[in-house]
């Protein structure tokens, strides 16, 4: 490595100095404000969708615009593609509000880590994919017990057909498993996905700027190669970013549907 | 502020799956605030519009249905009218022609009666004429004997010989004349 200028990245990126309210419980530093104006964009595009939708069924206008059908669409691939091929229509209708949040906030806060001058995701820190796993732990929980009462956790962690010899083990594979990893690889997967997706275009795009400004002859060159492999990752972030979307909101809905299965 | 600096250097590097108590709370409001907004806000009126789309298609789409079913049923009532309209001017045709086949046998018979009845009229006049012409003709045989009686007996009753062959002749004449009728 050059000696002088050239900093790798570290964690610290993910845990940039306050910006607000510094030491209070509420304090904000970049991620946060990076929130707000995410759920802000967010919440004023779902209601301009929603506005949309309520005058189409009020107006009987039944041929919908461009940008209404554009939330069809959005709003109907969680609903269709998710929670109907997974839980069928009732029960998808019944946590469409669940997975929807899920879907477009992690879709929204991932996106922020490939927007110039945001540069990073609202989910790359633990809390925001903590909360959102936590709340398809409870529902998954909520779901099972609605459904089954009680019974729920013996058929989830005394499965039927087991040799009574091995209930002990698989009743400890199943505790670990059900209720304490399924919220924990939610979280994590997200998190580190972003974290990673992050540094890589952190230590991609300052080692462009550190050859093509600090370094001499063919280092300049090489700039031109981390530059390239930056960009391209870029676009992988956006893949990444909707992949993860989709993996976190699929797999809260197969934790529901395996909860309101009869029998596993 | 170069004390917190310094601070924040020593300090360890942050465990990164540990969260933070301002990451929770921020990230739970915006948790909260998106839930509600799809939960009493966008999907409420997503599914209404769906649901109201759905129905107006089908709507329209019975609606359509139904106006072809009756568009066939009015075709078909066409066509079995059009059938029947035929079938009827067939048979009125049939009933007609049998009809005048049977005026023309009618007519034909008539005529023959008509026919046999003149013939028969003019025999019977024939008949009568020849019947009162035989009757005056014997009464006028009877004038004639009695006019040559007369002319006999007047003129030559002094000849026998000669008045009986006088009387054979006239006979004769008479007879012939009958003969000829």
């Amino acid at each position: 490595m050059p000696a002088g200028g050239f900093e790798p990245p570290s964690i610290d990126e993910f845990y940039p100095e306050a910006v607000l309210f510094a030491g209070t419980p509420y304090e904000m530093n970049r991620i946060m404000l990076i929130r707000i104006l995410v759920i802000t964009l967010l919440v004023g595009l779902l209601w301009a969708w929603s506005n949309t939708f309520a005058k189409s069924y009020k107006n009987k206008q039944y041929v919908p615009s461009r940008f209404q059908l554009m939330g069809e669409i959005s709003v109907g691939f969680v609903r269709k593609s998710i929670a109907h091929d997974q839980l069928g229509e009732k029960d998808g209708d019944r946590f469409l509000p669940l997975l929807t949040t899920i879907f477009f906030m992690v879709l929204g806060m991932n996106i922020t880590g490939i927007i110039p001058s945001l540069n990073i995701a609202g989910t790359s820190t633990i809390g925001l994919p903590l909360v959102l796993a936590l709340g398809a732990y409870v529902t998954f929980i909520y779901a099972g017990i609605k459904k089954h009462g009680v019974k729920f956790f013996k058929t989830a962690l005394l499965p039927s057909g087991v040799p009574s010899v091995f209930l002990p083990l698989v009743f400890l594979i199943e505790l670990l498993s059900t209720f304490i990893l399924r919220p924990v690889t939610l979280a994590l997967r997200l998190t580190m996905n972003m974290v990673a997706g992050h540094l890589l275009l952190v230590l991609c795009f300052s080692a462009t700027q550190f050859f093509f400004f600090e370094g001499q002859g063919f280092l300049k060159v090489m700039g031109a190669g981390t530059f390239t492999f930056g960009f391209v990752f870029t676009l992988f972030e956006i893949l990444v970013a909707f992949l993860q979307a989709y993996v976190f909101t699929l797999l809260t809905t197969v934790y529901i549907q395996l909860a309101l299965a009869d029998d596993h | 502020m170069s004390a917190r600096i310094i601070g924040m250097l020593a300090a360890e590097a942050p465990n990164p799956l540990l969260p933070k108590t301002p990451d929770l709370i921020w990230s739970s409001v915006v948790f909260a605030i998106l839930l509600a907004v799809f939960w009493f806000k966008v999907l409420p009126s997503f599914k209404k519009n769906l649901d109201s789309r759905t129905e107006a298609i089908e709507g329209r789409l019975q609606a359509a249905e139904k106006a072809q079913a009756e568009a066939a049923a009015k075709t078909a009532n066409i066509e079995a009218e059009q059938a029947a309209a035929r079938t009827e001017a067939a048979s009125i045709r049939e009933a007609a022609r049998a009809e005048g086949a049977l005026i023309i046998a009618e007519m034909r018979e008539q005529a023959a009666q008509e026919a046999g009845r003149l013939t028969e009229q003019a025999k019977a006049q024939i008949e009568a004429e020849r019947q009162s012409a035989i009757i005056s003709l014997r009464s006028e045989v009877g004038a004639l004997a009695v006019d040559l009686a007369s002319s006999v007996v007047g003129a030559s009753l002094k000849d026998d010989k000669n008045s009986n062959h006088m009387v054979e002749q006239f006979l004769a004449e008479i007879d012939s004349k009958a003969g000829k009728n």
